[in-house]
C-alpha cells in the first residue's frame, strides 16, 4: 500500500509571529521555518503504517517556495521513501493545495493520504475536506486513532463529545490530530541518508492547475493588546461589571 | 581585479540585524548542517534539559543518556560506517553546542566517547578491532572513556608512570589515571601506558580484566551531571590484540584531544549562550526601581560583550571546521579557538551569574550551574594557559613549558 503524505512548510511554531509594517501579511524575513506541526504527525504515522507492514512506500509531497525541499528532506529524514516538491512562488490558498494535490495523487495511485489538520499558519482546515471533495473519496478528519484493515481503515475522530469511530473504504483521505502519535527526531544517519532519497520537481503548469488566488488579503493586524484586570471590592460590582461591561451575563 | 572601493549603493535600507545571530551564522550553513543543528537541540531541550537538573544535583546521570545519544546517532558522528553517521566537522561542532547549551557534563558523555574512544579504536586500531567495538559505542550499547591523565602528570603527559611490559601474548599494565570522564561505568577503556622502550602506546581495556578498577570521583563541584572516575590498573592482563597498532608516541593521544577540544570550542560557546540570553531575558523581565535592569547601561555593556565574544568566536569555531573538512586545520588553530571559547565562555558565566543577583545562584536559573562546569572545561584537554603556550611557541619558535 502507497501512503502519500502532505507537508507544509510553516513559520515555526517557537517563533513570535510579527505583522509587516504596511499590514500585507506576516514577516518572514530571516524567521525560522519548519514542517507543519501536524503534518509532522501525518509523516510519523505513516512511517509506523510502514513499519507495521503495512504500508510499503511512503511519499512525501511539499507544494511552494523552492525552500520546501528542506521540508521534504525532513519528511525523508523521519523515513519517507521519496519527495515530490510542486514548485510555485506566490501564495497558496487551500483550494489550489487540494487541485495540484490531486493531480499529483492521480498519477502516484497511493491508497491512503495523510494530511495535517490545518496548517499552523493560517488555521484554515480546509484542504484535506477539499481534497475528498475532488477526488470522491472519502475522509475522515480530525483522526487521533488510526488503523487500516485490509480495504478499508478505522479511525477515532476528535468531536466534541468524545471520540467517534468511523470506518473508511480505501482509498480515503485523512487528516490528522494532535493526539494521533509522537513524532520520532530524524536521526544524524537517516539526515544523512535522506540527502540520497530523490526529490522529483514539478510545476502547477505541468500538472494543469491554475494557481491563481482566489481570495484578496485586505488587511492583516496584530490581535488587541489585552487589557489589565481589575480588582472590584464587591460581589454586586462584580455581578454589574459582567453584566454591562463583558455582557457574558 | 581589485573589489571597488565603494559598495553598491542600491542598499537603500539598512539590513537588518539578528540580536541573537548577529553576522548570520545560519546562512553559513548548509541545509544540511541546519537540519542537523536542529535536530540536535531539539534532542537536547527536550531530553537533556528536562533532567539536567537532577542529574546535576544528585549526580544522577548514567548510561541511558549514552544509549540516547547513540539512538540520535550523536555519538563518533563524524566516522562513516559501522552504524555512524558520517556527518563533517561542522556538524559535529554545531551538535556539541547543543549538547552543551544544556550542560557541558552531557557533551563530556559525548565528546569522550565520540573523540576519544572511537576516534583513536577508528584512526589507530586494525579491521578487527573497529567491527568489535565501534557498532556498539556508536549505538551507546558499550560505553568507553579515555584514561590518558594521572594524579601526579596532567599538563605533562609525556612524564607519564603507566607502563605496560611486554610478556608472551600481550602486555601487563600498572599505574592509575586520573580525572576520568565516563570511567565509573565505562566497559572499555583506552589506556595509554609506556612500553619497555618508552614509547606511548594505546591499549584498550575491559571491564572485567583481572586487577582493573574506576573508582568514582566523589566531592566534584563541577561537572556533577557527568560521572568522574579513576582507572587503577595493578597487573592487568592485556592481550596483543588490545593493543592499538597504528600509533606511537604523544601523537596518539594528542590527534584524540585534537577532535575533543574542536568539539569543546563550539561546545563551551553554547554554554555561554545559554547564559547570555537568560542573563538577557532575566534583565528584561526584573524590574528594579521602576524600570528594567536591562535599562541600566551597565547591564547592557555586559550583554553586549557577551554577544560580541561569542559572535565573533562562533565565526572562529566555523572557520576552523570548515578548514578541519579540508584537512587543513593546525593544531594550533584548534588550541587558540578551544582556549578563547573557554575563556570567554567562563567570563560571560560569570558575568550572567552576577546579572542574576541573589537567584544566580540557585540551579533553578541554571546559570550557576553553566559557571561551576566551565571551570573544568576551562580547565581539560589543556588549560588556558597551557594553550597559550603552544601559541607562543608557534610564534616564537620558543618552548616554555620546561625551564
Amino acid at each position: 500500500m502507497k501512503v502519500l503524505v502532505a507537508c507544509k512548510r510553516v513559520i515555526d511554531y517557537n517563533v513570535k509571529v510579527r505583522v509587516k509594517a504596511d499590514q500585507s501579511g506576516v514577516d518572514l524575513q530571516n524567521v525560522k521555518m519548519s514542517m507543519n506541526p501536524f503534518d509532522e504527525i501525518a509523516v510519523e504515522q505513516a512511517i509506523r503504517l510502514k513499519e507495521a507492514g503495512t504500508a510499503t512506500e511512503i511519499v512525501a509531497v511539499s507544494l511552494g517556495a523552492e525552500a520546501c525541499q528542506e521540508t521534504l528532506r525532513t519528511a525523508l529524514a523521519m523515513g519517507a521513501d521519496r519527495a515530490i516538491h510542486v514548485h510555485h512562488d506566490g501564495g497558496l490558498e487551500p483550494l489550489a493545495v487540494a487541485k495540484l494535490l490531486k493531480a499529483v495523487i492521480g498519477a502516484e495511485q497511493p491508497s491512503l493520504v495523510l494530511l495535517g489538520k490545518q496548517a499552523i499558519d493560517d488555521d484554515c482546515n480546509q484542504t484535506g475536506q477539499m481534497l475528498a471533495g475532488l477526488l470522491g473519496w472519502p475522509q475522515g478528519t480530525f483522526v487521533s486513532r488510526l488503523k487500516v484493515e485490509g480495504a478499508k481503515v478505522a479511525a477515532g475522530r476528535e468531536v466534541d463529545g468524545g471520540i467517534e469511530n468511523v470506518e473508511l473504504k480505501l482509498p480515503a483521505v485523512m487528516t490528522v490530530d494532535l493526539r494521533l502519535n509522537e513524532p520520532r527526531y530524524a536521526s544524524l544517519p537517516n539526515i544523512m541518508k535522506a540527502r540520497k532519497k530523490p526529490i522529483d520537481k514539478k510545476t502547477p503548469a505541468e500538472l494543469g492547475v491554475d494557481p491563481a488566488p482566489r481570495l484578496r488579503t485586505v488587511k492583516v493586524a496584530e490581535p488587541p493588546k489585552r487589557q489589565a484586570g481589575v480588582k472590584v471590592d464587591s460581589v454586586a460590582t462584580l455581578v454589574t461589571k459582567l453584566k454591562e461591561e463583558a455582557g457574558v451575563i | 581585479m581589485a573589489q571597488p572601493a565603494t559598495k553598491s549603493s542600491s542598499a537603500a535600507s539598512p539590513a537588518a540585524f539578528a540580536w541573537d545571530d548577529p553576522f548570520l551564522l545560519d546562512e553559513q550553513l548548509s541545509e544540511d548542517e541546519r537540519m542537523i543543528r536542529d535536530a540536535a537541540r531539539e534532542f537536547a531541550q527536550s531530553r537533556l534539559m528536562t533532567r539536567v537538573k537532577a542529574d546535576f544535583r544528585n549526580e544522577g546521570a548514567d548510561r541511558s543518556i549514552l544509549k540516547e545519544m547513540g539512538d540520535m546517532g550523536l555519538l563518533g558522528s563524524t566516522i562513516d560506517g559501522y552504524g555512524c553517521a558520517g556527518v563533517n566537522y561542522v556538524c559535529y561542532g554545531l551538535a556539541a553546542r547543543e549538547v552543551e547549551r544544556v550542560d557541558s557534563g552531557y557533551r563530556s558523555m559525548m565528546s569522550v566517547q565520540s573523540s576519544l574512544v572511537m576516534h583513536p579504536i577508528h584512526a589507530y586500531g586494525t579491521e578487527a578491532q573497529r567491527q568489535k567495538w565501534l557498532p556498539g559505542l556508536a549505538t551507546g550499547q558499550l560505553v568507553g572513556c579515555f584514561g590518558l591523565t594521572e594524579p601526579d602528570h596532567g599538563s605533562d603527559p609525556g612524564g607519564m608512570k603507566t607502563r605496560a611490559r611486554k610478556v608472551d601474548g600481550g602486555y601487563v599494565l600498572n599505574g592509575a589515571k586520573m580525572w576520568i570522564s565516563n570511567a565509573p561505568f565505562a566497559d572499555v577503556m583506552v589506556v595509554w601506558a609506556k612500553d619497555d622502550e618508552g614509547d606511548i602506546r594505546g591499549f584498550v581495556l575491559e571491564r572485567g580484566m583481572k586487577g582493573l578498577e574506576t573508582p568514582k570521583i566523589e566531592g566534584k563541584f563541577s561537572l556533577r551531571a557527568s560521572p568522574t572516575g579513576e582507572i587503577v590498573m595493578h597487573d592487568v592482563a592485556v592481550p596483543t590484540d588490545n593493543l592499538l597498532p597504528g600509533v606511537k608516541g604523544l601523537r596518539g593521544p594528542f590527534g584524540c584531544l585534537n577532535n575533543a577540544r574542536y568539539g569543546i570550542a563550539w561546545g563551551a560557546l553554547g554554554a555561554a549562550e545559554f547564559c547570555w540570553h537568560a542573563a538577557r531575558q532575566y534583565t528584561l523581565d526584573r524590574k528594579q526601581f521602576g524600570r528594567p535592569l536591562a535599562a541600566n547601561q551597565l547591564i547592557q555593556k555586559k550583554l553586549a560583550d557577551m554577544q560580541t565574544d561569542i559572535a565573533i568566536g562562533l565565526q572562529a569555531c566555523l572557520r576552523v571546521g570548515r578548514l578541519k573538512d579540508e584537512g587543513r586545520a593546525a593544531p594550533e588553530m584548534i588550541s587558540l579557538i578551544k582556549r578563547n571559547s573557554c575563556g570567554k565562555a567562563i567570563e560571560i558565566a560569570r558575568a550572567a551569574r552576577d546579572m542574576h543577583g541573589g537567584n544566580g545562584i540557585s540551579d533553578e536559573y541554571h546559570v550557576i550551574r553553566h559557571v561551576l562546569n566551565l571551570e573544568s572545561v576551562n580547565t581539560y584537554e589543556g588549560t588556558h594557559d597551557v594553550h597559550a603556550l603552544i601559541l607562543g611557541r608557534a610564534q616564537t619558535g620558543i618552548q616554555a613549558f620546561t625551564g
